[in-house]
């Protein structure tokens, strides 16, 4: 939970983008005049100032936390196919039950898709059980047939006389704008039910979720649980056919869904993000459709929740891509940074300790780099405390000509990792055989990575060395200091 | 002893597959007490005999009787350990869900998880070996790490009897030997277990009954009895082809019918 309160602000940055973004945009389109007007609606959607305002806005969270319910469901179980076949049958169901009433009545359009619904599920059951054919694809015959016949049916109405404002596209793209105090109800239903379900069963759909043969040993029905799960995703895409519409319904359950798997690890917690992400997304779509007067409401849910996916999936504690991207740019800067201290040590070593300084350009042509990388790891080093520079004279300080000399630290530091590297590289050659020209590559990697407690096994499965494969002086931690390495070259 | 009913008692069992023979005729009972490995060549039916003992699969023929009582009423004293890839693995649970899974069976649906069965998993997590793993996500551990999580959920639950199905599989050699002596430790606290296991060169160690399974019983009894090279031979070498031949002209008798396996 700490995880989600910490993003909050980050969701709530990233919803003022797209409520400055998008408003632009549909202000121009339906020929809204500027900033005003905008203003004015954001505070009376926000202000819940009217009915039909409330309804909007208390539908669309509902059915958002609904569907983060399901969802998490359907997407721990894989179902996330079955949920868009489902949402998709039900096409045909809705043009019936409008054909057989002839208006839009809401009670007719619930039967119908309920029953269309039935029928998914049952063809889809058939062709499982009796057919050899595989589960995906039986799913994507169901989804599509039941799709186009929607479509014929949905086109024949729009051609008789009463379907010119039938409305029935809000069922398509969705239009939170046009749910009905009816729908409310039915929504709210949908959620008690399904809350109460969770609320009852769910150590049993916890566990027929993780492990379905163990749970039927224990003696749980996991069949009849799997069936009150359909059949009260059934409900959860019926009711919010209105706000989110048939072909997008199946995006709702499984954004937030998906969304809450990036970031915790228990089924409890999972829900309880999935929901709150989800009413987040189905109160922000049917916002942004508000500003836009009357955008469908099932793109925008779906950009929302598709913009806070993207979003998590950047910033996520530990291994978000950008957190993951500052990483290893971090680990990138600190390797170049250990380079270039080993390059100065080295220097230092090859005048036998004579100079406690090196100039800039003897530091450059150790590491092979131009003037200009070698100003910035020089400011690297500076900038870390490891290294000071003067001008080569008090008068003239021209790039690249430079006295640097290292902090006590840094010298420290640089010791470190030329101990790591030559440690590693006598390890190769006593212990793993290495020819002693093959472990120069392999020590520059692992010198980076070796850790104080891999040294000290080093140290005791090579006993102290002194010298490494090269003849060269191992620093130890007495020789760490000046004087000590000064004197010691000659032993 | 004799008077009591067999933990495990299987009659005359066959059972098919879309009308293939995988299992026919076996009879076996099993002791209380018992340590039993089931070997025999892949594909010799030895999970359908589990499954078909915890009643997962129906038999066409004959019956299994587990503590005298029907498989519907008994397959709640027994602890399952199914095989590792039956299993979703990125499911959202921790370690210690898992194994508190152990005591879903004596819950009811309004049941609690109470101290006293938290106190438990703790336990059982420790005699594995795992405790410091406890909220790990069940994913981000090794195979043999899993295996000992199944092997602690089973002991949460505290059941007479035992099947497992190929605890061994992507185990390294420690975690083998730490499932094994946890066996041997269970069975003498009096329980009765059945593994299934597929290496041979072990087997003989670690049980102290086998049954050599390939399609019929080829032999059940005390391990020194069994293990021997003319029955392992009839066990894995050449398939019994004439039995296997006269099994499926028989199941394309109408009478015979196919196994259902239930809910899958
Ligand atoms: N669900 C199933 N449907 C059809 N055939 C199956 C099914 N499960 C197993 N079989 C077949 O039954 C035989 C025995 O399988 P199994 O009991 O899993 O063997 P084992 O566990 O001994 O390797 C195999 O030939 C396998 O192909
Ligand atoms: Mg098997």
């Amino acid at each position: 939970m700490r995880i989600f309160l910490k993003l909050c602000p980050g969701l709530l940055l990233l919803v003022a983008l797209l409520a400055i973004g998008i408003p632009e945009l549909m202000a121009k389109q339906v020929g809204m005049q500027g900033e005003e007007k905008f203003w004015e609606r954001t505070v009376r959607f926000f202000l819940l100032q009217d009915t039909s305002v409330q309804i909007v806005v208390l539908g669309s969270t509902l059915i958002g936390i609904s569907c983060g319910l399901i969802g998490s469901y359907v997407v721990t179980r894989k179902l996330s196919l079955f949920g868009d076949t489902l949402s998709h049958a039900v096409l045909p169901g809705i043009a019936i039950g409008f054909l057989w009433a002839e208006s839009k009545d809401n009670i007719a359009l619930m039967v119908g898709a309920t029953g269309a619904g039935f029928l998914g599920v049952s063809c889809l059951t058939f062709l499982q059980k009796c057919t050899h054919v595989r589960q995906d694809s039986a799913l994507g015959i169901v989804l599509s047939g039941f799709y186009a016949v929607g479509i014929c049916l949905l086109t024949r109405i729009q051609k008789m006389e009463f379907g010119n404002q039938s409305g029935l596209d809000s069922f398509l793209f969705g239009q939170a704008s046009a749910l009905s105090v009816e729908d409310l109800w039915g929504i709210g239903c949908t959620l008690f039910i399904i809350s109460l379900f969770i609320l009852t069963a769910h150590k049993k759909l916890l566990i027929t979720g993780f492990d379905l043969s163990f749970s039927r040993s224990i003696g749980i029905r996991a069949d009849s649980l799997q069936y009150v799960l359909w059949l009260l995703l059934a409900f959860c895409i019926i009711t919010s056919l209105q706000a989110i519409g048939v072909i997008l319904a199946s995006a709702l359950l499984i954004i937030p869904a998906v969304t809450a798997s990036l970031l915790v690890k228990r089924m409890n917690a999972y829900l309880l993000i999935s929901a709150t992400l989800g009413a987040f997304a189905g109160l922000g779509g049917s916002f942004f459709s508000f500003l836009g007067q009357g955008m469908p409401t099932g793109p925008l849910i779906v950009l929302v929740s598709a913009g806070i996916f993207i979003f998590v999936l950047c910033l996520r504690p530990t291994d978000g891509l950008l957190i993951k991207w500052f990483f290893s740019r971090k680990n990138t800067l600190r390797i170049h940074r250990e380079d270039t201290l080993k390059a100065v040590y080295q220097i230092l070593e090859s005048h036998d300790f004579q100079h406690q300084t090196i100039n800039t350009q003897a530091l450059m042509s150790k590491r092979g780099i131009d003037i200009v990388k070698c100003e910035i790891e020089i400011q690297q080093l500076i900038n870390a405390g490891l290294a000071t520079t003067e001008p080569r004279s008090p008068k003239l300080s021209i790039p690249g000509q430079s006295i640097l000399s290292l902090t006590p630290m840094g010298w420290e530091y640089a010791c470190k990792i030329v101990r790591n590297h030559r440690l590693w590289e006598l390890y190769l050659t006593n212990e793993a055989k290495y020819a002693p020209d093959h472990v120069h590559d392999d020590a520059e990697k692992i010198e980076h990575v070796l850790g104080d407690d891999t040294i000290r096994q080093l140290e005791h499965i090579l006993s102290n060395p002194r010298k490494d494969p090269h003849g060269k002086l191992i620093p130890s931690l007495t020789d760490m200091e000046m004087g000590n390495i000064e004197s010691s070259p000659s032993s | 002893m004799n008077s009591l009913p067999y933990p495990i008692q299987v009659h005359d069992l066959t059972v098919s597959y879309q009308r293939k023979p995988v299992l026919y005729g076996v009879d076996l009972e099993i002791e209380a007490g018992s340590l039993v490995g089931v070997i025999g060549p892949n594909g010799a039916g030895k999970s359908t005999l589990i499954k078909t003992i915890m009643n997962m699969v129906r038999p066409n023929g004959g019956f299994v009787k587990i503590l005298g009582k029907s498989p519907k009423a008994g397959t709640k004293h027994i602890g399952y350990v199914p095989q590792r890839e039956s299993v979703d693995w990125e499911f959202p649970v921790t370690v210690m869900d898992v194994v508190l899974m152990g005591r879903y069976g004596h819950l009811g649906w309004f049941g609690r998880i109470s101290k006293a069965d938290k106190k438990m998993a703790h336990e059982c997590l420790e005699k594995v070996d795992m405790l410091s793993y406890a909220n790990r996500q069940i994913g981000n551990l090794s195979g043999g790490q899993q295996q000992r999580v199944f092997l602690a959920r089973a002991l949460a639950q505290e059941s007479s009897i035992y099947l497992m199905d190929e605890p061994f599989v992507g185990v390294d050699a420690v975690t083998e030997k730490t499932i094994v002596s946890i066996l041997k430790s269970m069975q003498q606290s009096g329980k009765t277990l059945v593994i299934v296991h597929h290496d041979l060169a072990t087997a003989k160690n670690y049980f102290d009954h086998l049954l050599l399974l390939n399609m019929r019983k080829i032999a059940y009894g005390p391990t020194p009895k069994v293990f021997t090279e003319e029955l392992l031979q009839k066990t894995y070498g050449g398939r019994l082809t004439v039995f296997s031949e006269m099994a499926s002209q028989a199941a394309k008798q109408p009478e015979i019918e196919t196994a259902k396996t239930i809910g899958e």
